[in-house]
């Protein structure tokens, strides 16, 4: 058959048009449209309070010592230019019939400008108009490690097409079981039993993730409700364990992961410091390089990906379904625990009642935040990261405005509501993997 | 029934003895013998939930038969999944495709049996073989498009790519031509016919008597789960191989008087229609259906047809254009009050869109009705009127069930259709739009609903039916409009019409101007 | 119709071992259709043993534990008052997250909806303006205003995915954590103070004054009125459901939307309204848990995790609003005796906490329970009941 009589399928022959470009809905406008509008408004409004912004120049500082280049900013300038350029990107949004290829890039980039408006802005209402952007970068990458490891862990399930929502239980039984081996096997300590207590750590994802499989790949439960009773279950034996043997045996204080350099990288004049950390962090990059090259380059990662968007289609190619998603789940749970194993044995060297403190659902948020890819899922991790990190420098400036503090938890609530606009469709369209949350069912 | 074909002839290369499956209420497949020569094609026919699909589907290991035993090539084999089939030299090509839309040609092709370089997939031996597999079948597909954006007879191609990939010498093709025009079929039989010439055998299933006849070597009818019988094509004739198909004389079409047309119930002006991705599938359609006819919508599927059903009964909103019913404009009306207005709507996919399934037969019958006297006094339903109108339309419409409160899930096919086609005609009706209605059902339902269909035009209701058997439509349309990319490539009258010329306007030969 | 042979005909049976075989069936048929009441039943066992199990682990002995357990539950009336106390909230909660789940929505959110329910009813609760109202008036208005807050912060969710497709169980997820911050802000801080009573001890709100407090059922019995509201609103809540054209319709979007929305149902609205019924339920339960015995404050960690067992609680009860009281009961049970079980037993109070997830494990996957039981699956429609994982991600 050639091709010149293949059906008449009238999408074969028309350029695609994107959904976000549909009018529709009450307002007869499109998606990116009202969004555009919106951006538009943001701005204008955000350059108009930039404009009576204190004069006074505040420095960003790139590094520490003699060399480090230093950036002497007026805030009553750069905000309303950077609030310019989010309006002119809101503009390009509205226009998107007329510039179709630039309406989505311009509207990230303005999404994106957000973050040295705020810093600057913030700045000039505080007492210490300075600040380190490499340490403020360095600290977010850090603290967006669990975030970004939760992240991965979800993508294996989900691209597996199997929701997870219990990453945040996960983590914590990783953060915790892998403290109690290592205070009772090292008397946290120090030495070998730190990194056997990684592993242990790496090991209760795994078994937790092995729950969750069991739960929905084999007896089908609903993936969400499995989810939750993992959560639960997490949150139970971790804080049964705590007050059962960590608190009896006065375990805690002791010595976490030490911090390493990177020969020769960790001396590079300006960003030298980025590849300063300790060992969960600095693994975190290679784990995400691992992760691409695994899902989207090998051939495993390819029957992943399949067995998550049509299992079926998958089964009849003599994939086995149930096994290939139980690996794949329980991969993730293994990152989960290492992810785990960043509070616990990495930053605190100790265990508190659910210590990780709702980072796996942000680490959820930030894996739909990048439509199930992994270098967009990271990127979202590190603006968690940064909100957490400035939040807490925010504490040491004493910004003020209205003669108030602001409150941390309101540069707390930023990422979560960015989220929130995000899973609106703002930017974009997110596709999840077409058989996520589907049971499967073996024929036979 | 006397074994037709000549005695000693090739040698069987896949033979199934006393194949049983079972599945919770049904046998779909009692005791079926089944044996296909080298370098053959043999017919499986048989009307829809004969068990065709479940005899291959056990065949290709992805049922595990409760009886029976397979031979390849002489010898017994087990499949414990598909995997094995395919290393016995087994291909399919299943109903519905199985592809991965998001995946590329090449890795559909290859997924499950990858070339690698180490852990890694060799992604260019990849695109290469399947660039020449694709040439030297005829295949023609571009190994790096992504295949949810082909046409269906391009995806059909990456089936049997996928086949012929993992090197079958036996394919079974489950109602490939069942998405195709009758032009592009006789394409295919061409392909087919070359893939014979390379020594590959083929069973090929299908419920159309005119291709049976026209391609087949050996023929096997089933029949309820059993084999009914088999038939030599040399001998058999479309009434007798539908006698053993359907268990009794069949009648081609449907008894009906000349239509009296009266006045235009349903018009549309330039309409347009976009699908979920804000493709226009509907390109400024004009059509009219007047009071008293059947207008046929017929088309190669994709082309239109779901879109423009949708915009009609206000599930979708038109992105221009205008809809008039009965001389009021219903161009953005909800659902409810495109209903309200008299027009009923039996939809495609009955059992995602026309059904609750875990609900019982009463609360399906009033799922568009409860908010109305006597099913609901302010907002609070009554039991004893939904019940009483349950049973009222059970015995009428002769839907074959328990009782009133079993769960519509548990029905068979053709009986959840009668319990939407009672729904939807016991109202008050001026118009009826009514899409696929006989899809998957057995001929007894068919006939059944083609009367009801025939008796409301009778009554004086324009009706629109869409349908993609190009039969159904030439049996009860009394015009026919041709969709082809969003328009009509022609509408013409039942009495000037033939297969060939609607084949041709289908594949978008335009013979007159749209006039309608 | 041609189909007649395999429509599964019953052999003929004979007489006499015959009939007795057809009364055993009919014992075993009355086995299966018990399964609503016996699955939950049997997952508290399994989950019981759960708990034994760790119990063996931690050398205690588990019939001493859930004796104490037990008695510290219901021991005696007053144990028996704080256990009804204790459990009230956690059946509105149930009963928000069982409304939204007939309508296919997976409310995570109640978590904060309680929270900002609890928040707005404190507000206008201690507002100075109101001073004075009389308390037949005051009451309603607090209950109100608890509603209020509560049915906004569901809104939310709800607008969005009937509006963008949003999942709500992630917007949900991020509003409880916002909830709990903004919460956390307007009863800590000290500078501005908004709601902060700056004599306390511990960073709280002032109480509502008397007259918006919700009284005691029975003078003096430390019954508070919130219990007879509960039963009151899983009343409502069911019949809502089952009797209501409103109820038709929720039910119908939350099995199947599309077929729903063909039949002239309004999918948006009705997934709009269900989140503000959910809501305005859970920001009531928010009242009812501030006022807890004598005081009627809010702190930060009040209402911490009443939400999350809520959703709990809606799933043993399969989102059945009259099914939440006995389900929350037990909930509440099991926390309100896990001190004394702590003290005799020497074991740590989280241990609960295990056997809880166990029980949502069990009751969720009930195939597990039927197997083990040999209870035959549920039939029509098959597989899990619950419609949350659907539509994961944004979709329209
Ligand atoms: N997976 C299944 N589960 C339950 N019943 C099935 C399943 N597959 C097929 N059936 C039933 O078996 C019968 C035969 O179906 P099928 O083999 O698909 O028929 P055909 O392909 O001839 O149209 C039908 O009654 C159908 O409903
Ligand atoms: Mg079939």
């Amino acid at each position: 058959m050639a091709q010149d009589t293949a059906p008449p399928r009238a999408e074969e022959h028309e350029p695609e048009v994107a959904v976000d470009t549909a009018r529709g809905g009450l307002t007869g406008l499109s998606r990116l449209e009202i969004i555009g509008g919106l951006y538009l408004l943001v701005g204008v409004a955000l350059a108009w309070l930039g404009v009576g912004l204190p004069a006074d120049a505040i420095a960003l500082q790139f590094g520490v010592g003699e060399i480090a280049p230093s950036l002497d900013l007026n805030p009553a300038v750069s905000v309303p230019v950077l609030a310019g350029l989010i309006a002119a990107s809101g503009l390009v949004g509205i226009l998107d019939r007329r510039l179709p290829r630039l309406a989505v890039p311009a509207l990230v980039a303005g999404t994106v400008l957000v973050v040295p408006l705020v810093l600057i802005a913030t700045l000039s209402q505080s007492g210490v108009p300075q600040t380190n952007v490499i340490t403020l970068l360095g600290e977010s990458l850090r603290l967006a490690t669990p975030i970004a490891l939760g992240a991965l862990a979800g993508l294996f399930c989900e691209r597996a097409g199997i929701i997870n929502i219990g990453i945040e239980g996960m983590m914590l039984a990783g953060a915790g079981i892998g403290f109690v081996f290592y205070g009772l096997v090292g008397q946290a300590a120090g030495g070998w039993p730190l990194y056997a207590a990684v592993v242990v750590a790496v090991a209760t994802g795994a078994m937790m993730a092995a729950l969750h499989a069991l739960m929905t790949i084999t007896f089908r439960v609903d993936q969400i409700v499995s989810g939750v009773a993992i959560n639960l279950l997490a949150i139970g034996i971790t804080s049964f364990l705590r007050r059962q043997v960590i608190i009896p045996e006065g375990l805690g204080g002791g010595v976490t992961l030490p911090t390493i350099d990177l020969p020769g990288l960790s001396s590079l004049p300006v960003l030298g410091q980025l590849f300063t950390g300790r060992p969960i962090f600095l693994s975190m990059f290679v784990i995400f390089v691992l992760v691409q090259v695994t899902l989207f380059r090998s051939a495993w990662g390819l029957r992943v990906r399949s067995v998550g968007e049509n299992a079926h289609a998958s089964e009849t190619l003599g994939i086995d379904v149930v096994k290939t998603r139980y690996q794949a789940v329980i991969i993730g749970g293994m990152l989960a625990g290492l992810g785990g194993a960043w509070f616990s044995l990495e930053t605190v060297g100790t265990f508190d009642d659910v210590m990780t403190n709702g980072k796996g659902f942000i680490a959820l948020a930030a894996l739909i935040f990048g439509k199930w890819r992994p270098w967009p899922a990271f990127g979202g991790a590190v603006l968690f990261g940064f909100s957490e990190a400035f939040g807490a420098r925010l504490q040491l400036l004493g910004a003020e405005v209205a003669g108030y503090p602001i409150p941390a938890q309101f540069l707390q609530s930023l990422p979560f509501v960015v989220t929130i606009i995000v899973l609106a469709g703002a930017i974009g369209r997110a596709v999840p993997p077409a058989n996520v949350g589907k049971p499967y069912e073996r024929s036979r | 029934m006397v074994e037709a074909a000549p005695a000693a002839r090739r040698p069987v290369v896949l033979e199934a003895r006393g194949i049983t499956k079972r599945f919770p209420g049904v046998v779909a497949n009692d005791g079926i013998d089944f044996a296909l020569r080298e370098g053959e094609i043999h017919c499986l026919l048989g009307e829809n939930g004969a068990g065709k699909s479940t005899l291959v589907n056990v065949v290709f290991g992805l049922y595990e038969a409760d009886e029976g035993e397979l031979l390849v090539r002489g010898e017994p084999a087990r499949f414990r999944s598909s995997a094995d089939a395919i290393a016995a030299g087994i291909g399919m090509v299943h109903q519905p495709f199985q592809l991965i839309p998001v995946l590329t040609v090449w890795e559909n092709v290859v997924l499950g049996a990858e070339l690698t370089r180490g852990p890694l997939l060799d992604r260019a031996a990849a695109r290469e073989r399947v660039a020449e597999l694709s040439e030297r079948y005829g295949l023609a597909v571009d190994p790096d498009a992504r295949t949810g954006d082909l046409s269906v007879g391009a995806q059909q191609r990456v089936e049997l790519l996928k086949a012929l990939y993992r090197e079958a010498d036996i394919l079974i093709l489950d109602e490939p031509t069942a998405v195709l025009t009758p032009q592009e079929v006789d394409g295919f039989f061409e392909v087919v016919r070359s893939l014979l010439d390379r020594g590959i055998s083929i069973v090929f299933i299908t419920h159309k008597l005119r291709e049976v006849l026209a391609v087949a070597d050996e023929i096997t009818v089933l029949r309820g789960g059993r084999v009914a019988g088999a038939a030599d094509p040399a001998t058999a004739t479309q009434a007798s191989l539908a006698g053993l198909m359907v268990g009794r004389e069949v009648v081609f079409g449907v008894d009906k008087s000349p239509a009296s047309p009266g006045e235009v119930v349903l018009a549309t002006e330039g309409l347009t229609v976009t699908d979920e991705r804000g493709v226009a599938m509907v390109r400024g359609l004009d059509l009219e259906v007047r009071a008293g006819e059947i207008l046929g919508i017929a088309g190669v599927e994709g082309n239109g047809q779901r879109e423009l059903v949708e915009a009609l009964t206000g599930i979708r909103q038109p992105l221009s254009g205008r809809i008039t019913i009965s001389g009021r404009d219903m161009t953005r009306a909800t659902p409810r009050r495109i209903a309200d207005a008299g027009v009923g709507h039996v939809p495609e996919d009955r059992g995602k869109d026309g059904l609750v399934a875990s609900y019982p037969l009463d609360d399906n019958l009033v799922l568009n009705g409860y908010h109305r006297q006597p099913f609901s006094r302010r907002f609070v339903m009554r039991r004893g009127p939904i019940r009483e109108h349950a049973e009222r339309l059970i015995a009428d419409y002769d839907v074959r069930t328990p009782s009133a409160a079993v769960p519509a899930g548990t029905l068979s096919g053709g009986n959840q259709q009668k319990l939407v086609i009672a729904r939807e005609l016991s109202r008050d009706l001026d118009l009826l739009v009514v899409a696929q209605p006989t899809r998957g059902l057995d001929v007894g339902s068919i006939e059944f609903i083609h009367r009801q269909l025939v008796a409301k035009r009778d009554a004086g209701v324009a009706v629109l039916l869409v349908s993609a058997e190009l039969d159904e439509i030439l049996n009860l349309a009394d015009r026919i409009g041709v969709l082809y990319r969003g328009r009509f490539a022609d509408v013409v009258d039942r009495t000037e019409a033939t297969r060939e010329s609607l084949g041709l306007l289908m594949a978008g030969a335009r013979t007159t101007e749209e006039v309608a | 119709m041609s189909q007649a042979p395999r429509q599964g005909e019953q052999p003929p049976e004979g007489r006499g071992p015959a009939d007795e075989r057809r009364g055993a069936a009919a014992l075993l048929e009355t086995y299966h259709r018990l399964a609503p009441v016996t699955v939950p039943l049997y997952a508290l066992l399994l989950a019981l043993l759960v708990g034994a199990g760790v119990m063996l682990i931690a050398g205690a002995n588990p019939f001493e534990a859930y004796g104490a357990l037990f008695a510290g539950a219901f021991g005696n009336p007053e144990r028996l008052v704080r256990t009804l106390v204790r459990s009230t909230p956690y059946v509105v909660a149930g009963i928000a997250v069982a409304l939204a789940y007939r309508a296919g929505l997976f409310n995570i959110g109640v978590e904060g909806q309680l929270l900002i329910g609890g928040l707005t009813g404190v507000w206008v609760g201690t507002m100075s303006a109101l001073a004075g109202t009389p308390a037949v008036l005051y009451v309603p208005l607090v209950l109100l205003a608890g509603a209020l807050g509560g049915a906004l912060w569901a809104g939310i969710p709800g607008v969005l995915k009937a509006r963008t497709g949003a999942h709500e169980v992630i917007v949900t997820i991020m509003l409880n954590a916002i909830a709990l911050r903004m919460v956390d802000w307007v009863v800590t801080s000290r500078e501005p103070k908004i709601l902060l009573d700056p004599d306390a001890s511990t960073p709280r709100t002032p109480d509502i004054v008397p007259a918006g407090q919700l009284p005691d059922l029975v003078p003096g019995t430390a019954i508070p009125v919130g219990l007879l509201l509960a039963v009151a609103i899983a009343a409502g809540a069911w019949y809502l459901v089952s009797r209501s054209t409103l109820g038709f319709q929720i039910r119908t979007v939350g099995t199947n939307p599309s077929a729903a929305r063909y039949a002239g149902m309004s999918v948006p609205r009705i997934i709009i309204v269900s989140m503000l019924i959910s809501g305005a339920v859970a920001g009531i339960g928010g009242i009812i848990a501030v006022n807890a015995g004598d005081s009627a404050h809010l702190t930060p960690g009040l209402l911490r995790n009443v939400g999350f067992d809520g959703i709990a609680i809606a799933l043993i009860a399969r989102g059945n609003p009259l099914a939440v009281i006995p389900a929350a009961l037990l909930w509440g049970s099991l926390l309100s005796g896990a001190p004394l079980m702590q003290v005799q037993a020497d074991l740590s109070i989280d241990l609960v906490r295990v056997v809880q997830a166990s029980v949502i494990l069990f009751v969720a996957g009930d195939m597990i329970v039927r197997t083990l039981f040999r209870i035959r699956p549920e039939r029509g429609a098959g597989g899990s009941p619950t419609p949350a994982a659907t539509g994961w991600g944004a979709q329209t």
